[in-house]
């Protein structure tokens, strides 16, 4: 377990290094620059502030300095908000973003783990079909529609829920709802089908045979077996979920780092772009890894290699 | 076995949770220093920063908190820094020039209480007015402005409208590779502050009520380097207002700033910022009464709204209009441009494409810019008369296909494919698809080309393209911010037009010392541009916008700003 830990670890620094480099090296590629607007900015001004963020060096420079730079815990500053560091940026927006993020995804496993299991045991009857048409309306509807249709009965027409920011409880309801229809229809349909798969296993009929009570066996039987495949969607669905959606956020006025993201790259605030890029590749590299943990937890038939 | 699994899950919880409560411990914390520190600012408005959230007409101790909504987070509000519009408006509340400009247009006294220019017109001196002070409390003499313009000047502060309104400065050019102190800016005591012009700028009055101007604090800035104006506690100012609290993304809240010269003539005790980027969550925002004033309304709800009293449709100084690039064939052809301009049917791209709130343009220069004996320069230009006139679409086409048959291609035979280039965004693309059916009409074909903003800009800068959507809004009324775009060697100058005259004339509207002989060349300069058709104008900007009629006293200015400082909630 600790080797396996280990190499992990070493896996994933090389991960993050590469996919630092890679971004490092895209973005540069694309035409455009942070110090552009309508209005041109004279040459002087641009030059200055070119020198000031070590822009005009060659970029090659530029990459060595930045990763021994990043090496160090510094991952500089922001070319576009002037006066925020990159790492004040995260951390200001992470923990909101995480907050509306993490509930959403514990909403989505509340009740999508068990409405895929009713699903499955009910196979073909109405309660099925009726799960299988909200689950396909989860998964088809996008989440600004949702936002909107939520916005306008909740918010504006009824006035029951607040429209914006997040000062109260209250506030995160319609965001946590948006935010978690759609992997709320995902695991349920993910649970229902594995859920079916395993129902028709042989040990099942087995374990029906010895006379085991009916709920008795979905829990420590079935649900064992079947919840193998929520595990695997839900760690990276957790990274990306808890760093925030660019839209449920711009909707509801909330002010987490899914907007950062988008603002960054069409802004082309170089130091951003790499700050919360690698800040999201490690964030996926430590769910997967703690996928595989519970993965042997849950299943001692794997072995972590 | 059970537990086992009951426990995981437990675990997957826990893992969301202490996210949860790491967050919810940073932000307590980070609204308690917030409120802290508005309590130690000399007033007792810590109890509106709790009451903020509430609804916009809140009466609190400290008075009433109106709430609007100009623009999502501004990219930075440090004076020197700022060059966008919703960053402007929340300048214009924090802090005070020398001069403002008042409900009229006019300028007006500000931080100076007088200022008078010398005969050759190139020493400037303004007066101070007693007691100034800092929203902290301590004192603001004419050495803050000697500070604060040395530093617009700074390479390492880069301020981006540094060369607009210093370059006439003498030793700017000096100032601007780092020797500060050769800008020729002095206070001869703590109440006088003399600048010394190179040339003279009849407008520099204008400048001088640039928010670019504003005094910011030495001590502070450089105990806090570039942070300074990213945390109400430092950001120190000396305007009718001062952040109390600031949420980024979310909200910037203002209080009273009982510091402030004319503090007796606020009656508001806060203005609350609301950072909103999605167009549809200001209008739910309104709509609830949550924000009585929103600047981004959804342009899909404007047929419904306009006509509403609480619509505004107000000119800004601005034109919509589309570059040429003249270095390249066929446009380096006179008759090629003024074909392209007048196969364009302005009153349908204005009034039906773009909704209403844009108006046809008829000049390039639209209402709003002010002519040198305070008139307006539209009314004054070609005579009185538009020089395109755009009610008469079926003659300008006809027109259109004549010129076009005069500079050899005869129904548009012989014409190379062209491309239009234009980003995505606002009404962009409706104007690139109508031009491209208009232009068809006189027999030319183009292509349509949408190109990611921040590629568009260099791509039009480098004149790397057929022809480009462009667009400029004044920065102040003087005419030669705008005229001056097409000058030969402008870095806005797009479109690459190069004529001898025009910039002739420009020059002379530089060093002339006399008004009329100044006006006149700029009219000049214009007539020049509209003949040449070195650029295509299309429409002149409005801001339009929703406010609640229980808004009194403030007022819209063409420069783009809503003025709130002396507004009052009606209840």
């Amino acid at each position: 377990m600790i080797k396996y830990v280990a190499k992990r670890i070493l896996l994933a620094i090389v991960t993050i290094w590469a996919v630092g480099t890679l971004t490092f090296f895209l973005m540069n590629m694309v035409p455009g620059g942070p110090f552009l607007s309508e209005k041109a900015i004279s040459p002087q001004a641009t030059a200055a502030l070119e020198a000031k963020y070590g822009l005009d060096k060659p970029l090659m420079q530029q990459y060595l300095t930045y990763m021994s730079d990043a090496l160090h815990g510094d991952f500089g500053d922001s070319l576009k908000q002037r006066g925020r560091t990159v790492m004040s940026i995260i951390q200001m927006k992470f923990p909101i973003s995480a907050r509306v993020g993490g509930l959403s995804v514990l909403v989505a496993l509340c009740l999508g783990i068990p409405l895929g299991c009713i699903a499955a045991l009910k196979r073909g009857k109405f309660l099925d079909s009726l799960i299988s048409v909200i689950s396909t309306c989860g998964i088809a509807v996008p989440s600004f529609v949702i936002c909107t249709l939520l916005m306008y009965t909740l918010g504006v027409n009824l006035k029951l829920l607040p429209t914006m920011g997040l000062t109260s409880w209250k506030h995160y309801i319609m965001p946590v709802i948006a935010l978690s229809f759609y992997p709320t229809a995902y695991i349920m349909r993910l649970m229902r089908s594995s859920m079916l798969d395993v129902l028709g296993q042989d040990y099942m009929r087995t374990a029906k045979a010895k006379g085991v009570a009916g709920f008795w066996i979905l829990f420590k039987h079935a649900l064992r077996n079947a919840i193998l495949p929520v595990v695997t969607y839900v760690g990276p669905m957790l990274a990306y979920t808890v760093t925030g959606s660019f839209v449920v956020e711009k909707i509801f006025v909330i002010p987490g780092l899914g907007g950062e993201f988008i603002s960054a790259i069409s802004g082309r605030d170089y130091t951003l772009i790499m700050g919360t890029t690698i800040f999201l590749a490690t964030l996926i590299i430590i769910m997967n890894v703690v996928v595989d943990i519970v993965y042997k937890l849950v299943d001692p038939r794997i072995k972590l290699k | 076995m059970k537990k086992r699994v009951i426990a995981l899950l437990l675990a997957a919880t826990m893992l969301s949770l202490t996210a949860c409560g790491g967050g919810n411990n940073a932000a307590t914390d980070n609204t308690q220093t917030t409120d802290n520190a508005a309590d130690g600012a000399a007033t007792d408005n810590a109890g509106d920063t709790q009451t903020a959230d509430a609804a916009a007409d809140t009466t609190s101790a400290g008075g009433k908190i109106l709430s609007v909504q100009v623009g999502p987070d501004p990219e930075t509000i440090d004076p020197a820094l700022n060059s966008a519009v919703d960053g402007g408006n929340m300048l214009l509340h924090s802090y005070e020039c020398l001069l403002t400009v008042d409900q009229e247009g006019k300028l007006a006294p500000g931080q100076a209480e007088s200022w008078e220019t010398s005969e050759d017109g190139l020493t400037w001196t303004f007066h101070l007015r007693d007691g100034l002070k800092w929203s902290d409390g301590s004192d603001l003499t004419a050495n803050d402005f000697v500070y604060s313009w040395k530093r617009v000047c700074d390479p390492m502060v880069a301020a981006p409208y540094a060369e607009t309104v210093l370059g006439m400065v003498e030793g700017y050019a000096d100032a601007i590779t780092g020797d500060l102190d050769a800008l020729k800016v002095e206070a001869t005591d703590d109440k006088t502050f003399v600048v010394t012009l190179s040339s003279p700028c009849s407008f520099f009055g204008s400048l001088a009520a640039f928010a670019t101007l504003s005094p910011v604090q030495q001590a502070t800035i450089e105990a806090n380097g570039d942070a300074w104006a990213t945390a109400a506690e430092t950001y120190i100012c000396n305007g009718p207002f001062y952040i109390s609290e600031w949420v980024p993304g979310s909200y910037i809240m203002m209080s009273k700033n009982p510091n402030y010269w004319n503090a007796d003539a606020i009656k508001l005790g806060g203005i609350k910022w609301n950072l909103i980027e999605d167009s549809n969550a200001a209008y739910s925002a309104y709509q609830t009464g949550e924000v009585l004033m929103i600047k981004d309304v959804p342009t899909e709800e404007i047929p419904s709204l306009s006509g509403n009293p609480d619509f505004y449709v107000d000119p800004i100084i601005g034109t919509y209009y589309l570059s040429v690039n003249t270095q390249r064939k066929p446009f380096d052809d006179v008759n090629v441009r003024k074909a392209m301009s007048l196969a364009i049917d302005r009153e349908y791209v204005a009034n039906t494409l773009m909704q209403g709130t844009y108006s046809p343009a008829s000049n390039f220069m639209g209402p709003g810019w002010i002519d040198t004996d305070g008139s307006q320069f539209m009314d004054n230009a070609n005579g009185g008369q538009p020089y395109i006139d755009t009610t008469t679409h079926e003659a300008n086409v006809e027109e259109a296909k004549q010129l076009l048959a005069d500079a050899g291609y005869p129904d548009g035979e012989g014409l190379p494919s062209i491309t239009y280039s234009t980003n995505d965004a606002g009404y962009h693309k409706v104007v690139a698809e109508y031009l491209q059916q208009a232009w068809a009409e006189i027999g030319i074909d183009l292509q349509v080309e949408i190109v990611e903003w921040a590629s568009f800009t260099p791509m039009r800068r480098n004149g790397d393209y057929d022809s480009a959507r462009n667009g400029w809004v004044g920065d102040y009324s003087d005419p030669s911010n705008m005229l001056d775009l097409l000058y030969s060697t402008n870095g806005n100058n797009d479109g690459k037009f190069n004529n001898a005259e025009y910039d002739a004339a420009m020059e002379l509207s530089r060093t002339t010392l006399d008004a009329a002989e100044r006006s006149e060349a700029l009219h000049k300069a214009e007539d020049i541009l509209m003949e040449e058709a070195g650029c295509i104008p299309v429409a002149y900007y409005n801001d339009f916008w929703l406010q609640s009629d229980k808004i009194t006293g403030s007022w819209h200015s063409p420069y783009g700003y809503w003025f709130f400082m002396y507004a009052d909630i009606a209840e």
